[in-house]
């Protein structure tokens, strides 16, 4: 397959895409964009476009799932039959239990669980459209919900990815240079406390271009953690300016 | 000891909101010494205590506080109530007899049936337990008759206004009582629908409006005019 596929970056350095090495895709995020959720946010991340949902803290159903010391968070990464190009089968395949594990585990350390025991939140994460990089636009977006839920927080998740295409460091990995590229390392970051919470990685980098790559990544992290706020803050901004005109 | 807010700022969880001599107070948290919010909401200082009033939350009950839930169960010696909580409460069927409980002789149903909407107090509440009613004190019980509105818990405090102003001007203006469960759970009940109607629509607005300011001239605005379109249907 890769004996023959065009260079993924031209001599000017500009990817097939026309984004340069450290350049993200253009993003779009809403919050509360779901009334019967407790809390919701939709993201556009180039040409992903994920919808993610947050209810609780409830009580747990079943209740034998439920802990006595503290919340339980589960999360449901789903991706809907017609996101990709060939259907995918609706039920949860190995990748999305997978994800669903990871994306539960990078947004724990951003809440309290122990403030209230014996409940439960639940985050669903539903991919319409998928182009690269899903499981850090639903961690992005899951982040946003749950705060729009309500539920007290240490700081907003914001993840990121960055690569290796064609021996070049490059950010936020689109789906042809996800699967044509040579490495994948997608990072959970929360600026303001400066902790990481997922780093995965496909692919082969050298230690120095790992380190490059994984700055480049929370550099990014943090241009999208500024838009998370934004948008977290839109939402009641509009009320107030339409009352105090 | 900085402060990093202007006051009344909006915020987002895991903003810096100050360093050193200052108290975390409502929804922020400290971490090496620096206090950050945990929630969106509004920034406020009382002194050296830092409060953020959250434009979003969920009710955590508390001991002694008035609470509006719904029947859910009707159980062996008591009934399951939901209070728009992350935990359900319990009342017990010897509180509301108020004289020792026989299983054999009283039929809880009669008394309150799944559906039915009480008034009651948190009587204890633990981390370890989950809440239990008191309906035993005036004011308290079965709601007969009037209408039901939720709003988010936090914005309870702003309904009421600073000692009690906002509160009183919609009781006053629409001829309505209102009894406000601090789960969010407001009971409006008046002489008629018109006026009911026209206490939900302003408390309404309170809640969606209650980061904005000049919010009680809107409100005396919204019921006096309101309150002549009434009387001009009455008129005619």
């Amino acid at each position: 397959m890769s004996e023959k596929h065009e260079k993924l970056i031209d001599k000017k350095g500009i990817r097939l895409d026309g984004r340069k090495a450290d350049e993200l895709r253009p993003l779009k995020l809403q919050v509360g964009v779901l009334s019967h959720a407790d809390g919701s946010a939709y993201i556009e991340h180039g040409k992903n476009k994920i919808l993610a949902a947050a209810f609780g803290p409830r009580e747990m159903h079943p209740k034998h799932l439920s802990l006595p010391d503290r919340m339980v968070l589960r999360c449901r990464y789903h991706m809907a039959p017609f996101s990709v190009q060939e259907r995918k089968s609706p039920a949860p395949s190995r990748r999305e239990i997978e994800l669903s594990k990871v994306i539960k585990e990078c947004l724990e350390p951003a809440l309290f669980l122990e403030l209230y025991p014996r409940t439960g939140v639940d985050v669903f994460v539903e991919v319409l459209q998928a182009d690269g990089g899903t499981r850090c636009a639903s961690i992005t977006a899951a982040a946003l919900a749950i705060a729009d839920a309500g539920v007290p927080m240490r700081d907003l998740v914001v993840a990121c990815a960055a690569g290796k295409v064609d021996d070049t460091v490059v950010l936020d990995l689109y789906d042809a240079e996800d699967k044509l590229g040579a490495a994948d390392l997608p990072v959970a970051y929360m600026p303001n406390l400066n902790a990481v919470t997922l780093l995965q990685m496909d692919g082969n980098l050298t230690t120095e271009e790992f380190e490059k790559a994984l700055n480049m990544a929370m550099d990014g992290c943090k241009k999208i953690y500024e838009m998370q706020k934004e948008a977290l803050k839109t939402k009641y901004m509009v009320v107030k300016e339409e009352a105090e005109e | 000891m900085p402060v990093f807010f202007e006051k009344k700022q909006l915020v987002t969880p895991g903003e810096l909101l100050a360093e050193g001599d200052y108290l975390a107070g409502e929804n922020t948290y400290v971490e090496q010494n620096k206090i950050y919010a945990s929630r969106i909401g509004l920034v406020d200082t009382d002194n050296k205590k830092v409060n953020v009033v959250a434009l979003r939350a969920f009710y955590v009950p508390k001991m002694g506080d008035i609470i509006i839930g719904s029947v859910v169960e009707v159980g062996f010696n008591g009934w399951t109530v939901d209070i728009k909580s992350p935990y359900t409460a319990l009342l017990r069927a010897s509180d509301v007899l108020s004289r020792p409980f026989k299983p054999q002789n009283d039929e809880l149903s009669a008394v309150l049936n799944a559906g039915d909407l009480i008034v009651a107090k948190i009587a204890s509440y633990d981390r370890a337990h989950d809440p239990q009613l008191t309906v035993g004190e005036p004011g308290l019980g079965k709601i007969t008759r009037g209408q039901i509105l939720h709003v988010t818990p936090t914005k309870i405090p702003r309904i009421i206004g600073r000692k009690g102003s906002m509160i009183s001007m919609i009781k006053q203006e629409t001829n309505c009582q209102i009894i406000l469960g601090l789960n969010g759970v407001i009971l409006v009940t008046g002489k008629n629908l018109e006026e009911e109607d026209l206490a939900i629509k302003a408390i309404k607005k309170i809640e969606e409006e209650s980061h904005t300011t000049g919010l009680t001239d809107r409100i005396t605005q919204l019921l006096k005019e309101s309150k002549v379109k009434v009387e001009e249907n009455k008129n005619e």
